[in-house]
Order: C-alpha cells, then sequence, then structure tokens
C-alpha cells in the first residue's frame, strides 16, 4: 500500500529498532499508515531528517517509524501575502531556496539540514529568535494525522486569526507524542537588504548585552559564548550603520564583520547538550557553572550548555536549582541516572491532553516529559 | 444552589465581593457586543488566585457553570454570562506586581488595563505592543483570553507572541502555571482558548523597547483599489510597517462627522502607514513608502511632523466604530481576513453584496494583513432591517472563507460566531480541538457554549492523578 523499506541500524531510535519503516509520499498515504496502525496497535514514532531524532528519551517501543521525507512538497507560496504551505518532509533549507526567489524567507535558524516538520516536532529555533520568535510564532496553520489516522487541521493560511483553538502551539515541540505532523503553514518575512554581525572580544559579557538589548537598534540576535564574547545581528536597508553604532556602543574590543563568528547558530559541543530557559540576566551566573560550555541566545534568555557524560549529572543538579533546565541529548547509559526533562509545573494537565489526543500512547511513546 | 454559593462567597471573600442584586447583576448582563445579553446568575469579585480557585471549585462541586469577565469590552460575547451561572470579574485583581526591564517582561494581575502596563513601564523606556483599540479599558486578562491584536500587530505580533507565563486556575480549581517549564506549549492553547481553559491569575508580559523613530502617513487616493494596490507595493518592497489601516468613503464620512480628523474630504480610500524602528531604517524605508503610494495614485500625503498630529491621523481610524454612529443608528461590526492579495476582489463583492441588498457598509481594516472590519449599517427602527444586515454580514464571512481566510481575526468566536465555525474547520477538527478542552474541562462548566457550536462530550472522566508525584516546583 505504501513505500516501506528494510530496516537498518541507521533507523533505530536511540537504540531501539523499529519493526518497519515506512515512506508515505501523501498525505493521504500517512493517514493510511496511522489508520493501520490504530487498527494493528501498533507504536509509531514519526522522524524527518533525523537531525534531532537523538533528542529526548527513548521511545518505550516502536514498531513503525515514519519517515516524512517523501512528504516533500511546497504546497503553496502566496508571496504577495507572506505565506507558506508545506509538507512536514521538505527540508527547511530547500524551503528557503524556493523562498529566495522572491526575496522571502522563513525566519528560523537551524543549524542542521532538519526538515521542517522535525523543526516543529522539536520547536527548535536559533539565534533570530530573539527578533522574529520561534516556530510557534511563525506557525499560522497545521494540519496533523491524529494517533486514529483522521486528518485534522487548525489555523489557516493568514497570518491573523483566532478561530478555534490554536493547537499549531500545541504541537509545536511536542516531539511526535500528539500525532503527526504532515503540512505546515508559515508566515514569512522578507529577506533583509543587508545583514551584519558584531562581536566582542570575551570582557564584561553581561554589561555589553545589555546595552545591546536596550539599545534602539533592534538587534535580530544577541548571542553570547562561553568565553565571554558576545555577538549580535543586525539585518535591514540600514544594518551597517545600525553595526557600526553598536560597535561604537560597546566600545574597545568591537568589531563588525559581514559574516558571523564561527560559533553562531551552533550548539557547544559535548556528549550531552542542555538547554535552560531563563532570562537575559542569567548571564552572569551561568557563565560561571563549571565543567561546561556555555553558549546562547543572551537576548532571549535561552541558553544551551554542552557538557561531558561524567560532569552532567552535577552540572544539571547545579541548574535545576535555579532554572528550569532540559537534557536535550545525552549518552543513552544516562537516561536511567539523569531526568531528562527534568520537573515542570502543569505535567497533570500535559498527561491529560496526550491521554486524550493519544488514548492507547502509541504516538512516540516515553520520548516526552514525564514518560509522555 | 446559587442562594448558598452566594452565602459561601460572602463568607470567604467578603460581602463587598459578591453580587446578587438583580438591579446591579443587570450591569454586567453583556459584553462589548451588546445585542446578546444573558443577567448572570451571580457575580464574584475575588482579589487574588487563591479567591478565583476557590470559587472555581465551589462551582464544579455544586456543578454550576462559570464564565470569567474582564473589563467586558470583548466583541463576540465570550464574555456572556449564564443566568444559571456564576460571573467571575476580575477588576478586583489590578495590581502590577513587578516590573524588569532588565530582562524586558512585567507581572501583572488580570485585570490590569492594557495601557496601563504602557505607562508603567514608559520611564524605563519600554511599552507592552499589543494595543487593541480598546486599550484604554480593556484588561490584560480578557487580552490572554482573546489573543487580542490591535493595529500594530502587524509587525508586533499578538497577545500570543508577548506573554511568556500565566499563572492560572485550572477549570477544576488549582492554581498552576503554564509557560514556566519544559513540555507542552499549554500556554500557547490557553491564550486565545476565550476563558474555556480556565481563568488566568496573573501574567508575565514580554516588554518592547519604545523605537528610536516613528514615521505616519495619511495618503489618500482616488478608489479602494489603488489604494489596495499601494499596500501590496509597499509589502512587495520588502517592508514591513508597524500599521497599514485603511478606511473607504463611508468609513471617513462616518469619522469626520464623529471626530473631525480631517481627512481629504474627496478620497475615496485612505491609509495610515505607520513604520518605527531605528532612525536610519526608518528614514530610508519611509522615503520608499512615499514613492510607492505616489506611484499607486495617491493624491495626497500628509506625515505627521509630531506626536499630536499622529494622534489627530489615528483619531479618525480609532474613532471609527463608535463613529458609524453618527451615519446609522445601529450597525454591526464585523471581523473577518482574507489573503491581503484577495482585497481589491473582495472589496468589489463587498461592494455588489451592498448594492444588491441595499445594506451599506462602510469598510476599515488593518489592510496590512487582510483583517476587514466591515461596518454593515441598519436601521432597527425599520421591520427586518436587522435581520438583512445580518445576512450581508455572514455573506461577508463566506466571502473571507471562500478566499481561504478565516471568520474572525481578533473578536474572536464567542457566542457570535460559532455557528459559522463548522464553515471553517471539519467535525474532525473541531472534535480535536475539543479533546483540549476535555483534557482541561472534562465536565464542561468553564465558560461553556463559547467557541464550540456542539460541545464534544468528554467520555470517562480522565483518571485523576492527584497524590502522584506532579513535579510542580511551585
Amino acid at each position: 500500500m505504501f513505500d516501506s523499506r528494510p530496516v537498518t541500524d541507521e533507523d533505530a531510535v536511540l537504540g531501539v529498532r523499529p519493526r518497519y519503516v515506512v515512506e508515505p509520499s501523501t498525505v493521504a498515504e500517512a493517514a493510511a499508515v496511522m489508520r493501520v496502525a490504530h487498527e494493528e496497535g501498533l507504536t509509531v514514532v514519526p522522524r524527518g531528517n533525523g537531525t534531532r531524532v537523538h533528542w529526548g528519551a527513548a521511545p518505550r517501543a516502536c514498531d513503525v517509524v515514519i519517515d516524512t521525507r517523501k512528504l516533500d512538497r511546497v504546497v503553496e507560496h502566496a508571496a504577495g501575502d507572506l505565506v507558506v504551505t508545506v509538507e512536514a518532509g521538505l527540508p527547511v533549507r530547500s524551503l528557503q531556496d524556493v523562498l529566495r526567489t522572491t526575496g522571502q524567507q522563513l525566519a528560523l535558524d537551524s543549524p542542521f539540514p532538519s526538515t521542517v516538520g522535525g523543526l516543529v516536532a522539536t520547536a527548535a529555533a536559533g539565534p533570530r529568535r530573539l527578533l522574529y520568535g520561534t516556530a510557534r510564532d511563525l506557525l499560522i496553520g497545521i494540519t496533523v494525522v491524529r494517533a486514529d489516522g483522521t486528518i485534522v487541521k487548525s489555523g489557516g493560511k493568514v497570518v491573523k486569526n483566532v478561530a478555534g483553538y490554536d493547537l499549531g502551539k500545541l504541537y509545536t515541540g511536542s516531539f511526535g507524542t500528539l500525532g503527526l505532523i504532515v503540512k505546515a503553514s508559515f508566515r514569512l518575512h522578507p529577506l533583509p537588504e543587508q545583514q551584519m554581525y558584531v562581536a566582542t572580544d570575551g570582557r564584561d559579557p553581561a554589561r555589553r548585552v545589555r546595552a545591546l538589548l536596550h539599545s534602539h537598534l533592534v538587534p535580530s540576535a544577541i548571542e553570547v559564548d562561553g568565553d565571554g564574547t558576545v555577538a549580535a545581528l543586525f539585518e535591514g536597508t540600514a544594518a551597517r550603520s545600525r553595526a557600526e553604532e553598536a560597535v561604537a556602543l560597546l566600545g574597545a574590543g568591537a568589531t563588525a564583520a559581514g559574516a558571523p563568528p564561527a560559533w553562531w547558530g551552533r550548539y557547544p559541543d559535548g556528549d550531552v547538550l542542555l538547554e535552560v530557559q531563563g532570562k537575559p540576566t542569567d548571564l552572569t551566573g551561568l557563565l560561571t557553572v563549571r565543567d561546561a560550555w556555555l553558549r546562547g541566545s543572551a537576548g532571549s534568555g535561552v541558553w544551551f550548555l554542552g557538557t561531558s557524560a561524567e560532569a552532567a549529572p552535577r552540572v544539571v543538579a547545579k541548574l535545576r536549582e535555579h532554572l528550569p533546565t532540559v537534557v536535550r541529548h545525552a549518552p543513552l547509559e544516562l537516561h536511567e541516572t539523569l531526568d531528562l526533562w527534568g520537573p515542570t509545573p502543569a505535567l497533570s494537565l500535559m498527561r491529560r491532553v496526550k491521554d486524550q489526543f493519544d488514548p492507547d500512547h502509541r504516538l512516540s511513546p516515553g520520548r516526552f516529559i514525564g514518560g509522555i | 444552589m446559587l442562594r448558598r454559593l452566594a452565602e459561601r462567597f460572602r463568607d470567604r471573600l467578603g460581602p463587598e465581593s459578591v453580587i446578587d442584586d438583580p438591579v446591579r447583576l443587570r450591569t454586567y448582563e453583556c459584553d462589548g457586543l451588546t445585542y446578546h445579553r444573558a443577567s448572570p446568575g451571580l457575580v464574584v469579585l475575588p482579589g487574588s488566585a487563591e479567591e478565583v480557585a476557590f470559587v472555581v471549585r465551589e462551582c464544579v462541586e455544586a456543578g454550576v457553570p462559570y464564565v470569567a469577565r474582564g473589563s467586558g469590552t470583548g466583541l463576540s460575547g465570550g464574555a456572556l454570562p449564564r443566568t444559571d451561572g456564576v460571573l467571575v470579574v476580575t477588576s478586583r485583581m489590578r495590581r502590577i506586581l513587578e516590573v524588569d526591564p532588565d530582562n524586558q517582561r512585567a507581572v501583572v494581575e488580570p485585570g490590569v488595563i492594557n495601557l496601563d502596563v504602557s505607562k508603567a513601564v514608559r520611564p524605563h523606556g519600554y511599552y507592552y505592543a499589543p494595543d487593541p483599540s480598546s486599550q484604554q479599558i480593556c484588561s490584560i486578562g480578557g487580552n490572554v483570553a482573546e489573543n487580542s491584536g490591535g493595529a500594530h500587530c502587524l509587525k508586533y505580533g499578538f497577545t500570543a507572541n508577548h506573554v511568556l507565563a500565566c499563572e492560572i486556575v485550572t477549570p477544576e480549581g488549582e492554581i498552576t502555571t503554564l509557560g514556566d517549564g519544559p513540555g507542552y506549549d499549554l500556554l500557547g492553547a490557553f491564550i486565545g482558548a476565550e476563558g474555556t481553559l480556565g481563568i488566568t491569575t496573573k501574567i508575565t508580559v514580554r516588554l518592547t523597547r519604545i523605537p528610536q523613530a516613528v514615521e505616519t502617513l495619511l495618503a489618500a487616493f482616488p478608489s479602494v483599489e489603488t489604494a489596495g494596490a499601494a499596500v501590496s507595493a509597499i509589502i512587495g518592497a520588502g517592508i514591513v510597517p508597524a500599521a497599514v489601516e485603511m478606511m473607504d468613503a463611508l468609513a471617513i464620512e462616518a469619522a469626520e462627522a464623529a471626530v473631525a480628523c480631517g481627512y481629504p474630504a474627496d478620497a475615496a480610500a485612505v491609509l495610515i502607514v505607520e513604520l518605527d524602528g531605528p532612525e536610519t531604517e526608518v528614514a530610508s524605508q519611509f522615503a520608499r513608502v512615499r514613492l510607492l503610494c505616489e506611484e499607486a495614485g495617491a493624491f495626497e500625503q500628509r506625515v505627521a511632523r509630531d506626536d499630536a498630529d499622529r494622534a489627530l491621523i489615528w483619531k479618525g481610524r480609532r474613532s471609527a466604530f463608535a463613529a458609524v454612529g453618527r451615519i446609522s443608528p445601529a450597525y454591526i461590526v464585523q471581523d473577518g481576513v482574507i489573503p491581503r492579495t484577495a482585497l481589491p476582489e473582495v472589496l468589489a463583492d463587498i461592494d455588489r453584496l451592498s448594492r444588491e441588498s441595499g445594506v451599506r457598509v462602510a469598510n476599515v481594516f488593518h489592510a496590512g494583513d487582510g483583517n476587514l472590519h466591515p461596518l454593515v449599517l441598519f436601521d432597527d427602527a425599520e421591520e427586518g432591517a436587522g435581520e438583512r444586515a445580518e445576512l450581508v454580514s455572514g455573506a461577508i464571512l463566506d466571502l473571507c472563507i471562500a478566499h481561504g481566510g478565516s471568520i474572525t481575526g481578533e473578536h474572536g468566536v464567542g457566542v457570535d460566531k460559532a455557528r459559522y465555525l463548522p464553515r471553517m474547520f471539519t467535525e474532525a477538527d473541531l472534535d480535536t480541538m475539543q479533546m483540549v478542552r476535555c483534557a482541561f474541562d472534562p465536565p464542561n462548566l468553564c465558560n461553556p457554549g463559547k467557541v464550540f457550536p456542539t460541545p464534544r462530550l468528554c467520555g470517562e472522566i480522565p483518571r485523576v492523578r492527584k497524590g502522584s508525584p506532579d513535579g510542580e516546583l511551585f
């Protein structure tokens, strides 16, 4: 009925090898797969390009991997409306290539060749979240195949829309536990005429972040690296002059350039990657955490720390004394001892949402917070 | 039952926080949508999250429906009370609890007035970006319920993009926080759920830096088509204005009669285009905007010289809804969305509808994002006129749907548009949305009858996990 291919070790999700890998090439086929899985009681894990498939916990079971990469069409690009609708398996970079021809972009950064669906399912975002927000802010409509195989949508293809619940935000970052994302519509932005980066030496990062954040210069991103380097991005028709103003504001040791520093938008190295949801002023404290390399979106207060397997338990415990900290990925042997997701308020509500959407707990079981 | 609840509430909240006198109850019989009315069975004015939680728990225990209300400025009847239920009014919860400019955020109670947030943070160089027309009186809690927008959401987004976390009282009367930890983005589902998923008791909002420069242009056009072409040209040039507003001749006439805003008298349409941001950006883009308007056929352009001038330009637009009262005894404020590029076609269709039915329609809209606010005029003294206006108003929504748009861009579904929702969504779509409601509110007592035309039976009430380790941080 649909393409499936021989299962290889590559298809394993955090060590759990599926019995089947199916590659639906239409939304209808994807729905048919989900329906069969529903009827047969099979557990399902969706995947795109697999760039973040090692994020989160291992599934408790995985009968079927649904590989979305053949769902790769641009359904509609309404350039005049700055809106695009695409299938979930389309690589974000391919989408950007299409949009570039009309001087537009989806303002979401990813250091990996992720699919659109993968980016939405993991709620991953990069430096420019400061100005444009993240997938939840840019997503205006979504089509999902429910656990029972029903195709359902929420939102639409206009930016301004408050008809019905906004389930797009709920699916964003749900790690395949609520349904199979098959299509998404996004609000687009014009490509800026100029892009300029300003980077500083490692001195006085907190003061510099503050200066940029409270300036009138509207940076698209303010990033910090573990050695105290602060870098900012300016975009627009007058980005060069704004970058020069930023250099003057930041003082000695600041320079402007047309290209970003090498570390820009990349996760810090390490066997273990942590993500901390905090505030801009957490920077000073986070820089003092030992045995971990900090990098983050200082203007938004979203921080990543790379650390070793050995140091991870201590670093995680230390961070959680102050801030919500998620272990994005870690070697499997650490999964038992590290609570990957950490505590969160409203977990009981989350469980009840899961129970409604996936009463048999067949969708990416165990991948998400609290064993959801 | 309500009498007993009133006693319980008086004991706990104090007598001044409970209203059950029929005359005083009538004050709360509608929100901004005045043709839906129902006197609430009981009104309570809690002063804290704990009191809200108490009220909700008592209602749930008694099986009594309850509805939350902020300032009552909503335009879809989202806060329409239940005669057999309790209206929870948040107007006593109006403290600004924290202003943290270093982290660009503030924490407020739900009854705080939208504009008061901006006033409080202005000394720090900040403001709160979502600016619904009612911002002088509407509450942040109501904004959260409705995911309110405003003229400037073209560039800055809606309430959902500016709220970082909410403390809520769940429909079962528990206090919890959304948006303050990992897991599902329940905050994203809660904002804009029109008060059907709980009552917010504390909101952490994102603050936006006051822009260095603002430029405002009023451009007059010989037709709505040429004005529409100017909008397309501006957006097509890669410019994201802070706001692009359009008014047609009838709306201009009304605004002129009401506030003497001095718009060019012979204009068939005016555009208000506002740019803000760093001076250098605004200067270069504003020059292009003026050129594009001229090329599209603008015969007059006025640039605001200062804030007073700017306020005058905006005065006509901001007063437009109320101003229509000057040229018509009654009117319906419609709220629909179309893809911006469909604007000329849809306006021609609305014009045709108007001529065929003899019902006058004044058009005011957020042209930048295709959000139409047609004002459908009628004389309520004339028999059948209201029904005819209602038909035209509904037909405009059909036009929006036919063009791939939405039946509401910012006013919400409430009671007013629940019957239109199935024209946009399938039964399965709506059923899926209501799965969220069932997760939050299995007995369906929290603002029931709003948004969805047909309530979904939640079936077996999910296992209560009280006492299980929940990981609550607070």
